[in-house]
């Protein structure tokens, strides 16, 4: 294994009680490992990517090789919901409902530029991020990303699945923002902050 | 009025017509105005204010007043039979002096004629016109859509309320001059009214009507659910 001793001292400790026990160990692989090779996707495909998304999922780029081939589309037997295109604000409470609808263990991946950052559609009718709606896990940049693409974001979701430990009771937990933290930036101050550069930086404002 | 499900043949007024081809070489401005124009205004003699051809299409002006029976009778004429309605959109000008227009698409399959009729509003006046939904069922979602994104109010429409923004939304008309491309609000308040509607608040009248969101709805749609207003047939 080639413990080195740090620098500075002489001996190596050893905590039994910091270390988890072999059967727990053990057990979290065999759970990572039926979960990441089982991920039942929620499809939310309201545009362009979601024909790549079909795409990915038909015989060429052939999602079962991941056991992704059972298209959920009740939110109550998905795994991951992947976000496959532009959300409108009229879809925002839509799409954060299927996501509370979603039983734990869940995933999300964000699919393309519109899902992550709104893309092109700086506009009044479009979310600027589903992550200000419902957690994401894995951005796939791309307008819209080619099937590859969609993939290594899958091969990074089941990393991250694969890497989950049971005893770790944070993995899930929503964290609403510490707003006495030196860090917390009011949501005024970003909308101030998010304001486009060059002639168009007026855009938020009324018109005389 | 011609039965409910008969079915049309195109160019059946014209048997002996040639067959309709692509026209080449069409100038901007200028060109056979079509017949229907001259026909509306030797009928309605004040209404037409004046008749544009462009890029070989007809544009008749009709003043606001008379738009409903002008179009009651381009569709119910036998020498018109304008039995399609496939448009209705609005304009606005960037030039304030500009009155807005209300833009209708006709069709008449038999004389296979086409004919764009304008109405314009002022804008300093009240933005209201007759609804053509007695006329064209297919004005309903038409006319809401416009209703929504430039506020045009029509008369006369069974159940004018928002159709692509929510029924809550208080923004204002989007595809107006005025409306900022952004939105009024800033982003986080716009989520959290996003965020805070009832999906089910948009389903449709006779949905609505047994949907847990009825409190939430604006008074007048209460109102009008509460005296048993419905649509549909």
């Amino acid at each position: 294994m080639g413990l080195i001793a740090p620098s500075g001292t002489d001996m190596v400790s050893y905590d039994p009680k910091s270390q988890e026990g072999w059967v727990a160990t053990r057990l979290d692989f065999l759970v990572n490992w039926s979960r990441a090779n089982s991920l039942w996707p929620m499809p939310f495909g309201t545009a362009c990517c979601a024909i790549e998304f079909m795409a990915t999922a038909a015989s060429r780029f052939d999602l079962a090789r991941f056991g992704m081939e059972r298209m959920s589309f009740s939110p109550l037997q998905a795994d991951v919901l992947i976000c496959a295109g532009r959300v409108p604000f009229k879809l925002a409470p839509i799409i954060r409902r299927i996501w509370q609808q979603m039983p734990e263990p869940k995933w999300c991946i964000s699919m393309g530029a519109c899902a992550s950052s709104g893309g092109m559609f700086d506009n009044y009718a479009v979310v600027q991020g589903i992550d200000t709606i419902i957690p994401v896990d894995v951005y796939v940049p791309g307008c819209p990303p080619r099937p590859e693409g969609l993939i290594h974001g899958i091969r990074m979701l089941q990393e991250k699945v694969k890497n989950e430990r049971l005893a770790d009771n944070r993995i899930r937990e929503e964290i609403n923002p510490d707003q006495s933290s030196e860090l917390y930036i009011p949501p005024s101050v970003i909308d101030e902050l998010g304001e486009p550069f060059g002639n168009s930086v007026h855009q938020n404002r009324s018109a005389p | 009025m011609t039965a409910r499900f008969e079915i049309v043949a195109a160019g059946s007024a014209v048997p002996d017509s040639p067959a309709p081809a692509t026209p080449k070489n069409v100038s901007h401005l200028g060109g056979q105005p079509n017949p229907s124009a001259a026909a509306l205004a030797a009928r309605f003699h004040g209404a037409v204010e004046r008749v544009v051809v462009i890029w070989g299409e007809t544009v008749v002006f009709v003043k606001p007043a008379a738009v409903f029976e002008a179009m009651q009778w381009l569709r119910d004429d036998p020498g018109q039979q304008y039995d399609f309605l496939s448009d209705v959109t609005a304009v606005e000008y960037r030039d304030f002096e500009q009155p807005i227009e209300v833009v209708w698409h006709l069709r008449s399959l038999p004389y296979r004629r086409f004919l764009r009729v304008k109405a314009q509003l002022p804008k300093n006046g009240p933005l209201e016109i007759a609804s053509v939904w007695p006329l064209w069922k297919s004005a309903d979602w038409l006319e809401r859509e416009c209703y929504d994104m430039f506020g045009i109010k029509f008369t006369g429409h069974p159940d004018l309320r928002r159709i692509l923004m929510w029924e809550q939304y208080r923004e204002g008309y989007p595809l107006r001059k005025d409306f900022p491309l952004r939105g009024r609000f800033s982003r986080a308040e716009q989520l959290r009214q996003a965020l805070a509607q009832n999906p089910e608040s948009r389903y449709s009248m006779e949905e609505l009507s047994v949907a847990d969101a009825f409190e939430d709805l604006p008074e007048d749609m209460r109102k009008r659910l509460s005296a048993g207003e419905r649509t549909g047939e």
